[in-house]
């Protein structure tokens, strides 16, 4: 997720004048403890509806995987709401839905996280449901439950990569731009192959390693009594017992060394293209300038690269620039669509162009509000919902993770607020030189005169 | 494929096994523990107000967050648009920030940035919209920029062109979109390409041509009245601290004679019917099939929506459990019901691998024809708990509370439609559901809507004998690709 926001009720919030740098102050009161098999609690209490949500997030995501075994992280979080020992296989919805309960749940190279959004007076069902895939997965878990989600993620991946227009980007983009050894090398869906070598065996010896207390964080937020609360928690949680402990992953950081040119070509009407750059990982000192940067990109018309080629020069159809945020190495990625009858040598070119503006030239001071008080907004934005993906409970659970402090949202967003056009100017110098980066070509089929060439410019 | 009973099975011995190796005594797993009661909703009041030239304010309080969104809907849309310019209301709606006043659309855009505000323009089919949400501090200048945008936009012809390259182009990236080419297909099929609800909202390549700027002003001048009109207002602010600026805002604009909305969509073909638009090499089936559905002022509406959360409405549903749990045929099957004032369409759909489109269609029809029978008292509480109880999450965000709101004034509802709605939900019968299912789920007069490899599935779909089955291209469906 791109950034935070939030406040709630009890929570203070000031903001400064119309216009110009704002100053909101964000806080989200908390209360944290940790059970004896270790997992970390995370209790915070907002009353606007009648909701309350369990926000489980286990620090195993794709980055764990093996070769031979990539898509593994995510197939497992399918397996999740098959059924427990005590939770019959197609349980998990049907008592969730009969208490008007709302579940999902999502990997990703660090992480996978599960959330159960419910009325107030079933916290208890998900406290159960939670805890009881959490100790009482495996005396359930059979070859033929696999086999299925194993046909379900299989179509996930037809769905939402194959037969998707430009689907295979990402995964081409990965394989490029980090090395054959390093955990982000591919994607989270994984290839077909390696859905299809997974096995029970596999599913045993992963939840045994991983799927711990130990190795997880829950946050249970909204219309709570913390006392209460705390009680059902250590009832439901307190008898798993831990896992082994979970070393972090240590990696050499991968460094790119090339303008890596790739052409793909894909069942489409129009070329686009992906460039990617190795930046440095989530919530480092250089991640609030790269989220300005980005926004100063390619948000909003008077954008740099969306003024220049979908406004003014109309060579483009659409273009997005974003920091993708990750545990070991985060990625800057810029996408643009050509227009028929253009290049994507010629949209490489004016890309480049202006982000060469960028690094001899910081932005001005008003395009640098515009970007901070838009962020500042998505903050707030983000404080206004507490549970699902990007709710509060989420964005606690993941300021946790990532900085040891589950209301980092006034230090995230002063971050943000604190950027100067220095700083774009040092950031779009330091992280996004030609020379390094991968420069993705996707063109209709037999149209490879259409892509870049991607060289030194 | 996979069974409950080995699940069961298992339970006993585990469950021993893992009580005696914890630390901490076990809770009583052998049941999920029951809910308590839940707490009495309570909707958020809605407070009226009138500016002076008649238009109606709703506000909704909501002390959380200091922001607020204010939306400005206007009840006319694609439905409205002439025979020979599909598409002019969506174009006019998004029109409107490009130009207004003596602001140019750059300079719209950068003082709504600079306030951190957002301001977004939508032509919907029987309403458009401008939707504005801002911190509250900063609501008063970013409501003289909506007033303008909403009630003095210049339309640019440099703009107009652009934005209709734009959409061009849209109309050519379709072609990409299996799940784009089966909804134009599905609604050609329903509704025949000479109704404008059988064409696309965003127009077509004709219609766009022909689009000039007096089009867009007339569009304007006629449909955006505030006596066709409200404002939607719900945050961090009441309505005696707004009212002065919605007022000077909004208040000076002019009322005007609205024309007659146009008769109700009817279908066209009588079905069953089957499309199969070619897309050689697909790795999957993109289906929807469906048909002409009731409107949302349908008497039957509690009913509907609780069968249609049995059916493909909630993931225990059980399209979703036949043709994903089950079978693996899919990452996802559902159904809706999509109503509008004046009409409504019913379908369900999934995208199902090449293979097994010929089953999975199977399976569909097996579905689609067993929910006009009784569904099981177990069903009905489900379905029922589950939209009942998860009610009062829609009320969190200034967001979804400006949504609802708009959905009573959009769809005329009773202004106590909030405070009946989990009654009149656990109301339905399961006779309710059977009469509604029978008169909605017509399985003999369906629309089949196949996008995929059809030298892969043609053979084994004609087999089903579902219907006359006629070969498309995406040409067939979408016109020549537009000259952009």
């Amino acid at each position: 997720m791109r950034h935070l926001r939030f406040c709630a009720a009890g929570l203070w919030l000031f903001l400064a004048l119309p216009a110009g740098a704002a100053a909101a102050t964000l806080e989200v009161p908390y209360t944290l403890f940790k059970l004896p098999n270790g997992l970390t609690v995370v209790l915070h209490e907002d009353h606007s509806v009648p909701r309350v949500t369990a926000n489980m997030r286990y620090l195993v995501g794709s980055g764990r995987e093996i070769p031979g075994r990539t898509g593994f992280a995510h197939l497992f979080e399918h397996l999740m709401f098959e059924g427990s020992v005590h939770v019959p296989e197609g349980s998990f919805d049907k008592w969730l839905e009969a208490a008007g309960g709302e579940n999902n749940g999502s990997t990703s190279f660090d992480r996978t996280n599960y959330w159960e959004d419910v009325p107030s007076n079933s916290l208890e069902l998900a406290l159960f449901l939670e805890s009881d895939r959490m100790g009482y997965l495996l005396g359930s878990m059979s070859p033929g439950k696999v086999d299925g989600q194993r046909d379900v993620v299989k179509n996930e991946r037809r769905q939402s990569y194959e037969n998707r227009p430009y689907g295979l980007a990402n995964e081409t983009i990965l394989a490029n731009l980090f090395p054959p050894d390093f955990p982000y090398h591919w994607p989270t869906i994984g290839s077909m192959a390696d859905l299809t070598a997974a096995s029970y065996d596999d599913v045993v010896s992963f939840f045994k390693r991983y799927y711990g207390p130990n190795n997880a964080s829950l946050v249970v937020a909204g219309d709570i009594s913390p006392t209460e609360a705390r009680v059902l928690i250590e009832k439901w949680f307190a008898d798993v017992p831990a896992g082994p402990p979970v070393d972090p992953v240590t990696v050499t950081p991968p460094v790119l060394r090339e303008a890596r040119k790739v052409a793909l070509e894909d069942n489409v009407q129009l070329p686009r293209l992906y460039l990617a750059w190795i930046t440095p990982a989530a919530y480092t000192a250089s991640s609030p300038a790269l989220d300005v940067l980005a926004s100063i990109l390619a948000d909003g018309k008077n954008s740099r690269l969306y003024r220049r080629l979908v406004y003014e020069l109309q060579v483009a159809q659409d273009v997005s620039a974003y920091q993708w945020p990750a545990n070991l190495a985060s990625q800057f990625r810029v996408v643009v669509t050509a227009r028929s009858g253009h290049t994507l040598e010629e949209v490489d070119r004016l890309v480049m162009e202006e982000v060469r503006r960028l690094r001899e030239e910081p932005p001005t001071r008003r395009e640098l509000d515009r970007a901070q008080n838009k962020i500042e907004s998505s903050f707030l934005a983000a404080m206004e919902r507490t549970g699902g993906f990007g709710g509060k409970a989420d964005l606690l659970n993941a300021y946790l993770a990532y900085t040891g402090n589950p209301d980092f949202f006034n230090e995230d967003l002063s971050g943000h607020r604190a950027i100067s056009p220095s700083d774009i100017q040092a950031a779009a110098v330091s992280y996004l030189p030609d020379n390094a980066r991968v420069v993705l070509s996707i063109v209709p089929k037999g149209r490879t005169d259409l892509q870049a060439a991607g060289g030194e410019r | 494929m996979t069974t409950r009973r080995i699940a069961f099975a298992v339970m006993v011995p585990t469950l021993l096994l893992a009580a005696s190796a914890a630390a901490e005594p076990a809770p009583d797993r052998s049941a999920p523990p029951p809910s308590g009661q839940p707490s009495v909703f309570r909707p958020p009041e809605i407070q009226k107000r009138t500016l002076t030239n008649g238009i109606q304010v709703f506000f909704v309080e909501i002390h959380k967050v200091p922001v607020v969104e204010v939306d400005l809907l206007v009840r006319s849309g694609g439905l409205s648009d002439p025979a020979d310019r599909p598409g002019l209301a969506n174009l006019a709606a998004d029109m409107l920030d490009e130009g207004a006043g003596s602001r140019s659309a750059l300079d719209i855009a950068d003082e709504v940035e600079y306030l951190g505000a957002s301001l977004s323009t939508e032509g919907g089919w029987e309403s458009s919209s401008v939707e504005l949400y801002v911190p509250v501090e900063r609501l008063e200048p970013a409501l003289d920029i909506m007033a303008e945008v909403a009630l003095r936009p210049s339309f640019p012809q440099r703009e107009l062109d652009r934005l209709r390259k734009e959409r061009l182009t849209q109309l050519l990236q379709w072609r990409d979109e299996p799940r784009s080419l089966s909804a134009v297909a599905f609604r050609q099929g329903v509704f025949g390409a000479s109704q404008r609800f059988g064409l696309p909202l965003l127009g077509t390549e004709e219609g766009l041509a022909a689009i000039g700027r007096a089009d867009l002003e007339r569009f304007h001048n006629t449909y955006f009245r505030p006596n066709n009109a409200a404002l939607v207002v719900a945050g961090d602010v009441t309505p005696d601290k707004a009212l002065p600026a919605l007022e000077r805002a909004f208040g000076n604009w002019s009322r005007g004679d609205i024309p007659a909305p146009a008769a109700p969509a009817a279908r066209v073909s009588d079905g069953p019917s089957v499309t199969l638009v070619d897309r050689p090499g697909s790795a999957q089936t993109e289906i929807r099939i469906g048909a002409l559905g009731p409107s949302r002022g349908t008497p039957e509406y509690f009913a509907l929506t609780v069968l249609n959360t049995i059916l493909g409405g909630s993931f225990s549903s059980r399209l979703q459990q036949n043709i994903r749990e089950e079978h693996g045929y899919a990452y996802g099957a559902s159904s809706r019901f999509e109503m509008y004032r004046s009409t409504g369409l019913f379908y369900a759909g999934a995208g199902v691998q090449t293979a097994v489109t010929d089953s999975a269609l199977f399976q569909f029809m097996k579905e689609l024809n067993a929910i006009r029978s009784p569904v099981s008292a177990e069903e009905l509480s489900r379905a029922q708990n589950y939209v009942a109880l998860s009610f009062p999450g829609d009320f969190e965000t200034t967001g979804q509370l400006a949504g609802r709101v708009a959905e009573i004034y959009l769809f005329d509802l009773p202004e106590d439609y909030f405070a009946r709605f989990i009654d009149s939900i656990r109301a339905a019968t399961i006779d309710d559901l059977r009469r509604a299912a029978e008169k909605a789920i017509e399985p003999g007069r369906l629309e089949i809507v196949l996008v995929g490899d059809r030298s892969q599935i043609e053979a084994n779909v004609s087999k089903l004998g579902l219907g006359p089955l006629r070969s498309l291209t995406v040409e067939d469906v979408l016109g020549k690709p537009p000259k952009v």
